[in-house]
């Protein structure tokens, strides 16, 4: 058998963690089921006042949203990691920052898609207009890769360490804030009547910068973690 | 040495530089004693009374310094962290896990000195100011470093681990700041300017400059006797610590 050329193998990669997801369909529910919950319990702390709710959820969402994407990242790499699958990867012909591209690729299907599509049903809820829904998506499709991307790093760098669960909200969650800012400052804007193309475009640029840079840390964290 | 010409690298080995360190450390300790009296001198005793703030705007001799010293340690960290990332050198790896605690340090008396100035002057012991702002996130970013480094036993791996934080982290304080600024003049008008600073007069500029230099020269001396009791701890085993067990029994 041919060596598979590196698309090849991340593609195999990102079959095989989707596969693994869909046997194990618990993890991507809990990710959701977290974040429709978050989301329900603001109402029911604030008051269930429409004006109030309208105002708050552009950020509420996203808050809801990068805690769920967060909550999910300890299992990133925790299971390969244990299995022997990452010194395999790390093994492979294949560079070991296209796998870790291909990984983190597979966990924004599995838990950063699944938001974006469960999103709208929220945003009705706090009685959000079409048109910001739109928006909210539109930032959330953009913004939870920028999530699942710095998240991967956190995980790398925790990977088998003591109390990792919290660890990693500590690392990860003041990285998050640029794409928390942008996010959910693009779906307020748009509330507001004004254009959002500013902050999608910058959390555009957050993606980029993100998707350039951390694959390669990463990487870094994953060799540092099997050494 | 004939030439004159200084192998530094020498100095690169925590052997080597364990006594250099002893020694240069007396050094700065006395400097940054003389400028910390002359800043303090001049920030309580020379520099007038702010005709806008009175007498609450002295806080500032220390709270610009510290605050300065926050971001600069950082930089210097991620400096060193990079240099031990890349040349696999341990006494870096050392400086830059020595630095986090002095870092956080000065982050958190910024924060705090912070608060005790806005009070009186602003009416609130905290706004959501850009800079009050990036300057939270950055003490969660020392806290981050130091928990990591922390939670990992072997000592190597969390040099390592903590190094691609560290750097990770250094890009993303300028994304941080900016995003952080640019939400601010979003939300909220321009009810409180900082970067409106009043002109100001020669003898406090040169008070908080005396300061800055008094707290580099603390962060100096506390930062190689942190790496002093890091490279013992870690080199126990090895000849040169063992001596000097024993020579101080």
């Amino acid at each position: 058998m041919s060596e598979p050329s590196i698309a090849e193998a991340m593609l195999g990669i990102v079959r095989r963690d989707l596969l693994l997801a869909a046997r194990r369909k618990s993890e991507p529910l809990f990710t959701l089921g977290f974040f429709v919950l978050v989301a329900s319990l603001f109402p029911l702390s604030i008051g269930p006042e429409p004006e109030l709710l309208r105002r708050i959820a552009p950020g509420v969402l996203w808050v809801a949203a990068l805690l769920a994407s967060m909550l999910s990242l300890g299992r990133m790499f925790a299971a390969d990691y244990d299995d022997g699958t990452l010194e395999g990867l790390a093994l492979a012909p294949v560079p070991l920052v296209a796998s870790a591209a291909a990984k983190i690729a597979a966990h924004w299907l599995v838990s950063g898609f699944p938001l974006v599509v469960v999103s709208p049903v929220l945003a009705l809820q706090y009685g959000l207009p079409a048109d910001v829904i739109v928006l909210l998506m539109i930032s959330l499709v953009i913004g939870t890769p920028v999530l699942s991307l710095i998240g991967a790093i956190g995980a790398s760098l925790t990977l088998g360490v003591r109390g990792g669960g919290v660890l990693i909200a500590l690392l990860v969650l003041p990285l998050y804030v640029p794409a928390l800012i942008f996010g959910a400052g693009a779906v307020d804007q748009q509330l507001a009547g004004l254009s959002a193309s500013g902050n999608l475009s910058l959390l555009g640029a957050c993606f980029a910068l993100a998707a350039l840079f951390s694959p390669v840390a990463t990487a870094a964290g994953i060799r540092i973690a099997l050494e | 040495m004939s030439t004159g010409w200084i192998n530094w690298f020498r100095f690169g080995s925590p052997q080597a530089f364990y006594p250099l360190a002893g020694r240069m450390m007396p050094w700065f300790a006395a400097l940054a004693a003389v400028t910390g009296a002359a800043g303090l001198w001049i920030g309580f005793f020379v520099a007038p009374t702010d005709a806008q703030q009175g007498e609450a705007y002295r806080i500032i001799f220390v709270h610009v310094p510290a605050a300065w010293m926050s971001m600069f340690l950082y930089v210097v960290m991620a400096f060193w962290a990079g240099v031990g990332l890349a040349f696999n050198t341990r006494l870096s790896a050392m400086m830059a896990h020595a630095i986090a605690p002095t870092g956080a340090m000065f982050t958190f008396l910024a924060l705090w000195s912070g608060a005790l100035w806005g009070r009186p002057t602003w009416g609130t012991y905290w706004v959501w100011d850009a800079r009050l702002t990036s300057e939270l996130v950055l003490l969660f970013l020392y806290l981050g470093y130091m928990a990591l480094h922390a939670a990992i036993d072997e000592p190597r791996r969390g040099d390592r681990a903590s190094a691609v934080l560290a750097l990770v982290g250094v890009v993303n304080v300028p994304i941080i700041y900016f995003s952080v600024q640019w939400w601010n003049t979003l939300h909220q008008g321009a009810s409180v300017s900082l970067t409106r600073a009043p002109s100001m007069a020669a003898t406090m500029l040169w008070g908080m400059l005396l300061m800055a230099i008094a707290f580099w020269m603390y962060s100096i001396v506390v930062v190689l006797g942190r790496a002093r009791a890091i490279m013992l701890e870690r080199e126990a085993h090895a000849d040169w610590a063992r001596e000097l067990k024993e020579a101080a029994q």
